[in-house]
């Protein structure tokens, strides 16, 4: 049971054409610069705007074909959360909360106590008299989750649910949303120009440019052979998970990472690629992250070459085209590469 | 840093603005310097007052009502519809702002009097005619004040953010519980705002009601037609009647301002 689509959008300027399926707990990420036609994609899934062509279809039920099927937006089972939450700002929390399940002819009594419910899951248990305006920013998205997932929808949509909120919140709204869609069993679809968030939150990712996918595959795949260059600055991250003990984070794939900052519990360690450098024989000195690897792949990118290497801690890195000559790589070849702690970045998850 | 204002009002501006000001005021403070305050509290009590005062009062309220009921609506299909020739549709409904009201009046003669396109065949088959009746006032005022109305909602639902329509679709709700229970608290102020105006309008029409509805005390003597017609014979109780509109104007702004008016400004 899935969501299926192929959706053809012309507009003046820019023509959309994605398809796209996501089985159920399923989460895809739809990543790709501002103005690519990600937005689009979202609309029409949930019904906002008709495509020109295409078709949609959730566990086998036609939403849109160009036969001249159309169910509206409130008509289909889904729920979404905006950039800046849009709660509507006079209703309360659990008034927001409870709308959909009104609208859909829920009784007061039950939805306000399944409003409830879902605000105490998303951590506002206590807020649910304030309306939106008396939220922070993290609160309020936390509750516009509340709300599309209330009424458990077959489908979740998410329009870059984190871009509106200030660095710090961000990561901690990130790692409770990696939660909820870890326990959501429909089909979530997540639009973002975040590499970060793709990476952290999906399970795959469609890398959509000028309104085509110019890539589809893991995170991990795409960060690691990025198909064009754009792709491969936008997403060269490679997020380790593991578990956080003083300044070193022990990787569930084995092997350790040492890190600049102190850390506890469950976090990815995000390494740039531009920040592994390689050497043909262990590097002199004592850099705390040195690991033996071998090169699975090269692909030049621009001035740099982008290596994907395989081991006990899997990397990415970019070396310039010159000193990747001189190191006379080839596929195949034993590497040692190495990260300061400095530049390992650590994410909550 | 220095903000534009700081350096003082130009005197090219600050006469001409003073000037405005004087002529605005003036007017209103020879209204009440005038006023025979030694008789006023008998003036006020006659019966021919308080009878043109709550004809005007329950005639503005039902024209604002009937605005309500009709102008939300129309301003929403203006807003937010894709219907064709909107702006066609737009034009004709502000018509009668810029349509001199005596104008209004015959127009609304032609075709609601007994002999007009609609009263004829009303007059036939029911045996009831408007003009010259309390309803006729209502009809009069309602056809001068709605377009405040639409005006000013049709702003106000310009300005509300859709996205929070497409939020509630996405929750399930069609357009017409959306339209219930988000649009129309979104646009509240704005809709009282354009209430208050269109009332206003309505309290102070002539040319329409005179016309359409006629001068008679009691159904259909609001309170600007008494002061018309007291004019000619009793000044002093032309100014009587005046003060207490100007009273009530007064009230109606302080009462309302900063509950609706002063919010509807500034979101």
């Amino acid at each position: 049971m899935t969501l299926d689509a192929r959706i053809t959008v012309r507009r003046s300027g820019l023509t959309v054409e994605v398809e796209l399926a996501v089985a159920d707990g399923e989460v895809l990420a739809v990543l790709g610069p501002n103005g690519a036609g990600k937005s689009t994609v979202l609309r029409v899934l949930a019904g906002l705007l008709r495509p020109d062509a295409g078709r949609v279809v959730v566990d086998g039920d036609q939403l849109w074909d160009a036969a001249g099927v159309h169910v509206p937006a409130h008509q289909r089972s889904l729920g979404m959360v905006f950039q800046d939450h849009l709660l509507f700002p006079h209703l309360s929390a659990t008034e927001n909360v409870a709308f959909g399940l009104r609208a859909r002819g829920v009784p007061r009594a039950r939805a306000r106590a399944a409003a409830e419910a879902w605000l105490d899951r998303v951590g506002l248990g206590d807020l649910g008299d304030r309306r939106p305006g008396r939220l922070s920013g993290g609160q309020a998205q936390r509750a516009a989750l509340a709300r599309a997932l209330v009424g458990d929808p077959r489908v979740l949509l998410l329009d870059e649910p984190l871009s509106a909120l200030d660095a710090r919140t961000r990561l901690t709204v990130r790692a409770e949303l990696h939660r909820h869609l870890a326990e959501y069993r429909g089909s979530a679809v997540l639009v973002t120009h975040d590499p970060v968030d793709a990476m952290a939150l999906a399970g795959r990712v469609l890398v959509v440019e000028d309104g085509r996918v110019v890539q589809s595959g893991t995170p991990a795949e795409v960060a690691r052979r990025p198909r064009t260059d754009y792709v491969a600055r936008l997403v060269g991250l490679v997020l380790l998970p593991g578990t956080g003990s003083g300044t070193s984070v022990a990787l569930e794939g084995g092997g350790t990472v040492a890190v600049a900052e102190q850390v506890t519990g469950p976090v990815f360690a995000v390494i740039r690629p531009e920040s592994v450098a390689l050497y043909l024989e262990r590097p002199a000195g004592s850099p705390r992250n040195v690991w033996p690897l071998r090169l699975v792949s090269a692909t030049p990118h621009g001035s740099v070459v982008r290596c994907d290497l395989a081991g006990e801690v899997p990397l990415t890195a970019d070396v310039t085209a010159t000193s990747f000559a001189e190191l006379g790589l080839a596929p195949g070849a034993d590497v040692w590469a190495s990260v300061k702690a400095s530049e390992v970045a650590v994410h909550t998850r | 840093m220095r903000r534009p204002g700081d350096g003082g009002v130009p005197a090219p501006l600050l006469v001409p603005a003073v000037l405005a000001v004087a002529f605005l005021v003036l007017p209103l403070v020879g209204l009440v310097v005038r006023a025979p305050w030694s008789d006023l509290g008998s003036r006020l009590v006659e019966p021919a007052v308080g009878q043109a005062l709550r004809l005007s009062l329950v005639a503005a309220t039902l024209a604002t009502l009937l605005s309500l009921l009709l102008g939300v609506p129309l301003a929403w299909v203006l807003a937010r519809s894709r219907v064709r020739g909107r702006s066609v549709l737009r034009a004709l409904v502000t018509v009668p702002l810029v349509l001199p009201p005596v104008v209004g009046g015959v127009a609304l003669f032609l075709v609601l009097g007994r002999q007009g396109i609609v009263g004829s065949w009303l007059y036939e088959t029911t045996g009831y005619a408007l003009p010259f009746t309390t309803a006729a006032v209502v009809v009069a005022e309602t056809f001068v004040a709605m377009p405040f109305l639409v005006i000013s909602v049709e702003g106000a639902l310009r300005a509300a953010d859709a996205r929070f329509e497409d939020a509630a679709a996405t929750l399930g709700a069609d357009r017409w519980t959306t339209f219930r229970r988000v649009t129309l608290p979104l646009v509240a102020p704005g809709i009282a705002a354009g209430a208050v105006l269109s009332w206003a309008r309505a309290l102070g029409e002539f040319g329409a009601t005179i016309t359409f509805a006629g001068n008679f005390p009691g159904t259909t003597q609001t309170m600007p037609l008494a002061v018309y017609l007291a004019l000619q014979s009793d000044p002093e109780a032309a100014i009587v009647l005046s003060l207490v509109l100007l009273a009530v104007s007064l009230a109606t702004l302080l009462l309302l301002r900063d509950r609706w008016l002063g919010r509807a400004g500034t979101t």
